[in-house]
């Protein structure tokens, strides 16, 4: 049912769409980067395609890949009931020039939905009308989900307090609670870089 | 003796039209939910409103990075934390798309069960916190009072009232128990039953219906346009439902129909939810007499599901497998999904990327709450001050899941 | 845990009317307990048991903590219920900040109490790195008898005047009492 979609696609967007597969019956195509507004106008215009519902964005981060980051795109179709995924590929391996075009005119999802991305991989979308973080705090510097920002970096607002073993305050005793951290089967090591802004 | 403003101008009187900046939140008693909002107020009316969301963004997805596909679903859980359930079947859903799994009939019917359970729970909840922050607060009792019978049954199924983690990929836990269909089939008509006595009570009072109705109007474009799903979608007019439109378990097989709304108001969206409520326990009625009595409701594969434990103790086999399964994971094939199904809010999706190894590369839940709350914005823009009580107890914005 | 060992209080009874004797400070004691102001800070999953404590099986009015106050100028205790995020972390220190002495703090929950299983970028590790707490509740969610009984501890320690933190804990261990069979692995009798 997609099948049809994707060959849609490529008649009228030639040479936008670098990859497709089908997997576990989803179907996917792999747009380049520089087309993804046009592809993603098609999809939504387009009677056939009558993508009406942008179901989701978010981005994955391939560190070992270049380029790194995938903006991940879902779509679907209310009327005709096919559904899409579609991903762009951005970004160089320091995670510089992580910039794609902004799907906000096109569905109102994609507003928050960019956001997220931004605030969570550093992904910035070019004609967002209000790109700024939406889960984390202003202050907080890096981007949580990238591959190289170690999980448990915190960057606390408020300065704790000055107690001592504040750890393990009464009435935890020595004895009590894990005097090991949680082990994690996390065998990738997390490069120790700094998170960038 | 003749009339004071007789003789003053409208522009003598005029004050100063500055828009003012209130904050409401994140902690505040009529937002049930931590959520702030920045609203720019000309008088009574919202100018201009900003949702800032993230109050309670836990990093669900970075967690999941670092453990088993398994020890997914603690924190799936905790996502949408009043029906919970709903989180579990969804993720084990997802995770058995990728491994080509379909589970025994017993465990579709037995998920399907727990988690209108857990619906209807999610839906008394949104229904009855929205009634007491409009000052009704006898429907919210009555409305807990029937949740705490749903969560006896989750108790006695599962071990916790709330948070279970009870899903597993290829089945459960735990088969259902001797008392299941017995304890269920006497929970659900009670629990409609209190639900028309709150109904009643809620529908027929003038305050009530004015202060939801016309309120919050969202047309279906909108709807759409924002990324809405769920009860707040059916109630602007757009009958879409991820049960019929896309069925999953055995929704294809039971009767039920999906309430629409006519104006996309605040009371459409309450009332799309207390209808739900009775077409969940329709669901629930039919698939108590076609579970069938007896049967697995683990899949039989062994690189999924934890062996007996009598097995472990015995025979190597049983051992090798619980070996691997704890200590490696269960190893989904390398590639990526994205499962859907009708959460609590609207289309709850989970895409998955997997490596191959038993930990995640990546999971994202696709919060419906999310992109409801974003709407939040639209509908209170041009609305009364007092209107954003309603505004947002309609869109029943879960905390847990729309920051994750 | 609670056991109120010598009562401050004499009930002295002549012929016809009662009337007691007592020291001020134990009274006083007496009636803060009994007339918590809670300021019910919530946010997460525990706000569904703190719901349920509400509700009329597990009501925590009888216990004198009924009436909320959303401002925290009028409470005395503040219930931290739920997972207190790096971001929501100024908005509880200033709640805190805000409320009048005498003031108590319980930490409702697992994720309250030492940041559970949230370990990592954006939770704070329990909320005494940030205020001072007086009962700890751990449960994820507790359970609301283990509220309560939480409850009833703090309200033993105001009674008492007792200002050192505690920790809710199962009345009894059951790895301590073999009678109580749940870490009896039964195994099946070999004929």
């Amino acid at each position: 049912m997609a099948q049809a979609l994707i060959e849609h696609v490529k008649k009228h967007c030639p040479g936008a769409v670098l990859q497709t597969h089908s997997q576990f019956g989803d179907e996917t195509i792999v747009v380049d980067a520089e087309r993804w507004l046009e592809v993603a106008r098609l999809l939504r215009d387009d009677p056939e395609c009558d993508m009406a519902l942008l179901v989701d964005l978010t981005a994955v981060d391939y560190p070992e890949r270049e380029p790194r980051f995938e903006v991940v795109a879902h779509l679907v179709s209310l009327r005709l009931g096919h559904r899409l995924r579609m991903k762009a590929r951005v970004g160089d391996a320091e995670g510089r020039e992580v910039e794609i075009d902004s799907l906000t005119e096109l569905w109102a999802s994609a507003n928050w939905a960019e956001r997220e991305c931004f605030d969570m991989f550093g992904v910035r979308f070019r004609g967002h009308p209000d790109l700024r973080r939406i889960l984390m705090y202003p202050e907080f510097q890096g981007h949580p989900l990238r591959r190289d920002y170690p999980a448990n970096r915190a960057q606390p607002l408020v300065e704790y307090r000055q107690v001592e073993n504040i750890d393990k305050l009464p009435p935890f005793g020595p004895d009590e609670g894990m005097s090991f951290g949680r082990q994690t089967h996390d065998r990738r090591t997390s490069r120790d870089a700094d998170g960038e802004n | 003796m003749e009339p004071l403003d007789l003789d003053l101008d409208a522009s003598e009187i005029e004050l100063e039209n500055e828009p003012m900046l209130l904050n409401i939140g994140p902690a505040h008693p009529a937002t049930h939910g931590t959520v702030r909002l920045v609203v720019e107020l000309s008088g009574e009316v919202i100018q201009r409103c900003d949702v800032q969301i993230g109050y309670l963004h836990r990093g669900f997805e970075k967690m999941c990075e670092r453990g088993n596909w398994t020890q997914v679903f603690p924190y799936v859980d905790r996502c949408n934390y009043v029906s919970p359930m709903l989180n579990n079947v969804g993720f084990a859903l997802a995770c058995e798309k990728m491994l080509g799994i379909v589970v025994p009939p017993r465990c579709q019917y037995y998920r399907m069960i727990l988690g209108e359970l857990a619906r209807i729970a999610d839906h008394l909840t949104a229904a009855g916190a929205m009634a007491m922050e409009l000052g009704a607060f006898t429907p919210f009792l009555w409305m807990m009072k029937v949740r705490e019978m749903i969560w006896d049954v989750f108790e006695e199924e599962t071990g916790a009232r709330l948070t279970h983690s009870f899903g597993r990929v290829g089945g459960m836990a735990r088969p259902p128990t001797e008392s299941f269909v017995e304890q269920v089939g006497q929970v659900v008509p009670h629990a409609i039953q209190v639900l028309g006595e709150a109904e009643r009570l809620l529908v027929t009072n003038r305050i009530f219906l004015d202060r939801l109705q016309g309120v919050g109007v969202m047309s279906a474009e909108d709807a759409i346009s924002l990324g809405w799903t769920g009860p707040t979608l059916r109630a602007s007019g757009v009958p879409y439902d991820v049960r019929k439109a896309h069925p999953y378990l055995r929704y294809g097989e039971v009767d039920f129909d999906v309430p629409v709304g006519e104006h996309g108001d605040c009371y459409d969206r309450f009332m799309v939810r207390i209808e739900e409520i009775r077409q969940s326990a329709r669901i629930i009625e039919q698939c108590l007499g076609l579970i069938p009595a007896d049967g697995p409701v683990n899949v039989d594969d062994p690189r999924v599901v934890l062996p007996d434990k009598q097995d472990v103790y015995t025979t190597i086999e049983g051992t090798i497998q619980h070996f691997k399964i704890v200590m490696e994971g269960i190893k989904i094939p390398a590639g990526e999904a994205y499962s859907y199904t009708e959460g609590g809010n609207g289309e709850l999706g989970f895409y998955l990327v997997s490596d191959g190894s038993g930990t995640p590369y990546r999971v994202r839940i696709r919060p419906p709450s999310f992109y409801v709350t974003s709407g939040l914005e639209k509908l209170v823009t041009g609305a009364m001050m007092a209107d954003v009580v309603p505004c947002f107890g309609s869109l029943n914005m879960i905390g847990g899941e729309c920051d994750h | 845990m609670g056991q109120v060992t010598e009562s401050s209080t004499r009930i002295v009874e002549p012929q016809g009317q009662g009337f007691a004797t007592t020291r001020l400070e134990p009274m006083l004691h007496w009636a803060q307990k009994y007339s918590l102001f809670m300021y019910p800070f919530v946010t997460a999953c525990c706000g569904m048991e703190f719901m349920g404590l509400s509700s009329p099986r597990y009501d925590f009015s009888r216990f004198g903590s009924e009436a909320p106050r959303f401002s925290p100028r009028q409470s005395d205790l503040l219930w931290v219920v739920g997972t207190i995020s790096q971001r929501q972390a100024p908005v509880l220190r200033r709640i805190y900040e805000q409320m009048a002495e005498p003031k108590w703090v319980l930490a409702f929950g697992t994720c309250a109490s030492c940041g559970g299983f949230y370990d990592n970028y954006t939770t704070v590790a329990g909320i005494d790195k940030i205020i001072p707490c007086d009962v700890y509740i751990p449960g994820c969610p507790p359970r609301p008898e283990a509220v309560l009984d939480g409850l009833m501890l703090l309200q033993d320690k105001i009674q008492h005047g007792d200002r050192t933190p505690a920790v809710v804990k199962p009345r009894f261990d059951p790895a301590a009492d073999p009678g109580l069979g749940l870490t009896q692995i039964r195994r099946p009798s070999r004929v």
